[in-house]
């Protein structure tokens, strides 16, 4: 077996799958601390139920994310040893800093939120859950700082094969971190926001609590069309920003084999890698060139004429990211992104005129508690296989940063174990979460409940 | 001091605080079956490290994130050289976060016995392998001109480095019960007390045999100048107070002995290994050390700037966390 290839397999599997808790984590911590912020002002004790059904379905998730997360610290060095030597004097400063930054802080915070109801002044008790979530919100722009250097090398120079630091603040300004961090930020915010949209849906069709999830699904409803809008506005920023900085990138998103001007966005395309040639395409004129550049006229340049371009540069070799899956996943990203819009206009529309709870519409919200996960895999599937074959853009190819000591056998194993675990994981989270998202029968009659309690010690 | 030995003290502090303070929930998860009658009294043992063990772990991921900015070429070495031991620790840690995280999620037998296994095997299995990864780390392993490792898995599984793992196992287990001693409700405490008497002296010998073995497999002990130098002496002394100070119900005094044990043996360790990160078995020519293995100076010095400024700021909380939670965990404050 090709260690490179089983290498690669793991990565992406052990990584989406870790991405599968992150945003829900980033998201859903900021709207729980909002709920208690809402119950300390009015000391309502509904907003205190609130809180605390959603802080359960965030702890289950939380603790997924964290032990994922490990994993892929770990194995930079144990399957990409080479990587790891490469950009070790860059990318570990972030990875170092997020960890004592932001994971002491979401673990002890959380630590003293979940154990700490009875002990801690309830200020501090408030006080813990926004650290959780400013926690993640830190973890997640550090972490952002480590993948934009890999999209956009900047402040190193090269010496004796390894980048080396030459200017740290260009390292924590990237551009590239610019437009990426509030991408995927207020990503992880509209996921939030659908999940607690959908599930309390589930509750309002089986009349549940109504005043407890009719409120939750209009704090919902306003994230998500916020949180919603700005996500595409700040993916048009990166689009454009990857245009300049990354057009091959660019144009594997657009099927683009030819350089075009005005170029036109493709709507459909049967792509042909080995040929280099799409068929059946749709396309809307001028539109690729207003989407890259804000105006009808500039050129966007082509696969093709790239590839030349890159021989030319680094020498002979194959530089174009496989096409189909680039195209088709931004597709996916794209679309879901605006289906959420329309969903948050919707449900804002119906809540205006006082029929937030219809029926078709609480149905539909329940689907989309899935979606926004399919949204992010596939916007990661896009940048990440979009940069092949390069792990770092144009300084390291994804072949050379493979431990070299490291045999197919040994991969094969750690990738097949991490695949079946998270397997199971998956199972029991999924689980859990239907579970616990499932009325408790004192929460039905809106009354105190004493059930819930529990869920916060072991 | 230079700037590259500042912050493998740095990594060492931080290793130093993950052993401290995993060996004991590491302790405590594997003595859950042996302690603990019961669902309710397995909850009061769980619950003793509940608020901690998270934050407890993030000591290691900041000393694998330290590593890896400060001296890439060992962390790229040891990661992939160590690489089915350090897949095993992932597993098990996920396994016992999980089992931690869900055991008390459903009221259901069964679901509680697979998440106790899963917390005894993911606490046992790292408590052990971290012994053997730290015994192969002193004694050196092969390591060729490139910085590669040349060994495999049977070269890690040598029989002093199993025995390095034995040791830790025993020390972090009794490190555990002197904790649960400390803040479970007063039976379980004095089951665990008694549990720390017990496992004392099968502790005691095997610790001996590693010091005796240490003395002839590495050079550790040479390099401290004195034979055998004074922090193993120190540390065999604290090992020993700790069974008297337990048996005299001392009960917090003995829970420093053990921790102290594990600070001072990480030290000679570290100390011991400076100024090598990890020696060659197949040459000194061939050691990573803190100069050949760490990133640019300037790397090395806009990390330490971070890292004075968010030390102090992370002990702080963590110290109030502890503070928080300094009382026993009783069946009537369970779950409150």
């Amino acid at each position: 077996m090709d260690p490179l290839l089983l290498a690669r397999w793991q990565f992406g599997v052990t990584t989406s799958y870790h991405y599968v808790f992150v945003p829900l984590t980033i998201g859903l911590g900021l709207i729980v601390a909002i709920m208690q912020s809402f119950h300390y002002r009015t000391q309502n004790p509904m907003f205190d139920r609130m809180a605390r059904f959603w802080g359960k379905l965030f702890v289950i998730n939380f603790a997924l994310g964290v032990v994922t997360g490990i994993v892929q610290e770990f194995q930079f060095g144990m399957n990409w040893s080479e990587y790891s030597r490469f950009v070790g004097d860059i990318f570990g400063i972030p990875l170092a800093i997020e960890a004592l930054m932001a994971f002491f802080l979401e673990s002890t915070f959380l630590g003293l939120w979940l154990f700490g109801r009875d002990k801690l002044p309830k200020a501090v008790h408030l006080l813990s859950i926004w650290l959780v979530a400013l926690g993640s919100l830190v973890s997640a722009i550090w972490i952002l700082m480590a993948n934009a250097w890999m999209q956009q090398p900047v402040g190193y120079s090269v010496i004796n094969g390894r980048a080396r630091l030459s200017d740290p603040v260009a390292v924590f300004l990237n551009e590239r971190l610019l437009v990426e961090a509030p991408h995927t930020v207020l990503a992880a915010l509209t996921t939030g926001g659908l999940f607690v949209l959908g599930i309390s849906a589930w509750h309002l069709i089986r009349h549940h609590d109504r005043e407890l999830f009719a409120r939750s699904a209009q704090i919902a409803l306003v994230i998500v069309a916020v949180a919603g809008l700005l996500t595409a506005t700040s993916g048009h920023a990166q689009a454009q920003h990857t245009a300049r900085t990354q057009p091959m990138k660019l144009a594997a998103m657009e099927a683009l084999w030819d350089s075009e001007q005005p170029a036109a966005f493709s709507l459909w395309a049967n792509i042909d890698q080995n040929n280099g040639t799409s068929t059946r395409e749709i396309k809307l004129p001028y539109l690729l060139s207003v989407l890259a550049y804000n105006n009808t006229t500039s050129e966007v340049k082509g696969i093709h004429e790239l590839q030349a371009q890159d021989v030319a540069a680094y020498g002979p070799g194959d530089y174009v990211p496989p096409v189909a899956v680039v195209y088709w996943t931004f597709r996916a990203m794209v679309g879901l992104g605006i289906l959420f819009i329309l969903l948050a206009l919707t449900g804002l529309a119906l809540w205006w005129r006082g029929r937030l709870e219809r029926r078709w519409f609480l149905r539909l919200a329940m689907v989309f508690v899935f979606l926004p996960y399919l949204a992010n895999f596939a916007g990661w599937i896009t940048t990440e296989m979009g940069r092949q074959p390069w792990v770092v853009q144009g300084l390291l190819r994804t072949a050379s940063a493979v431990s070299p000591n490291v045999g197919g056998a040994q991969v094969l194993v750690t990738f097949l174990g991490f695949t079946l675990l998270y397997g199971v994981l998956a199972f029991l989270d999924f689980f859990l979460l239907y579970r616990f998202a499932r009325p408790v029968s004192d929460v039905r009659h809106g009354e105190q409940d004493t059930g819930l309690g529990d869920v916060f010690a072991y | 001091m230079d700037i590259n030995t500042i912050w493998y003290a740095l990594i060492a502090v931080l290793f130093i605080g993950y052993f401290f303070l995993e060996g004991f929930d590491f302790g405590v998860g594997m003595l859950l079956p042996f302690v603990a009658r019961g669902d309710t009294e397995r909850r009061i043992v769980i619950n003793t490290v509940g608020p901690f063990w998270d934050a407890n772990e993030v000591w290691l991921i900041t000393a694998g994130g330290a590593m890896f900015a400060a001296f890439p070429d060992w962390y790229a070495t040891l990661f992939s050289g160590f690489y089915l031991p350090l897949f095993l620790i992932l597993v098990a840690l996920i396994l016992r976060a999980v089992g931690f995280e869900f055991r008390g999620k459903l009221d259901n037998a069964t679901w509680r016995r697979v998440a106790d296994v899963a917390i005894v095997v993911g606490s046992t299995l790292p408590a052990f392998l971290w012994g053997v990864a730290l015994t192969n780390l002193v004694r050196g392993v092969p390591i060729g001109a490139d910085m590669q490792f040349q060994g495999g898995l049977l070269t890690l599984l040598s029989p002093f480095a199993l025995l390095g793992g034995m040791v830790s196992i025993s020390v972090f287990a009794l490190h555990g019960a002197l904790f649960l001693n400390l803040r479970a409700d007063e039976q379980v405490a004095e089951r665990a007390r008694a549990f720390a008497l017990r496992l004392w002296w099968p502790a005691a010998a095997v610790l001996l045999g590693f010091f005796v073995a240490t003395y002839s497999q590495t050079d550790l002990f040479d390099r401290s100048g004195l034979v055998p130098g004074t922090m193993p002496v120190l540390a065999m002394i604290m090992f020993g107070a700790s069974g008297v100070l337990a048996r005299l119900r001392f009960g917090g005094w003995a829970f420093a002995t053990t921790g102290l044990t594990i600070v001072l043996a990480t030290v000679v360790a570290f100390e011991g290994l400076y100024p090598r990160v990890m020696p060659s078995s197949l040459g000194a020519g061939y050691d990573l050390t803190v100069y050949n293995a760490s990133s640019s100076p300037m790397t090395l010095h806009v990390m330490l700037v971070v890292a004075i400024v968010f030390v102090p700021i992370v002990l702080a909380y963590q110290a109030y966390s502890y503070w928080v939670f300094r009382r026993r965990v009783t069946r009537r404050t369970l779950g409150g």
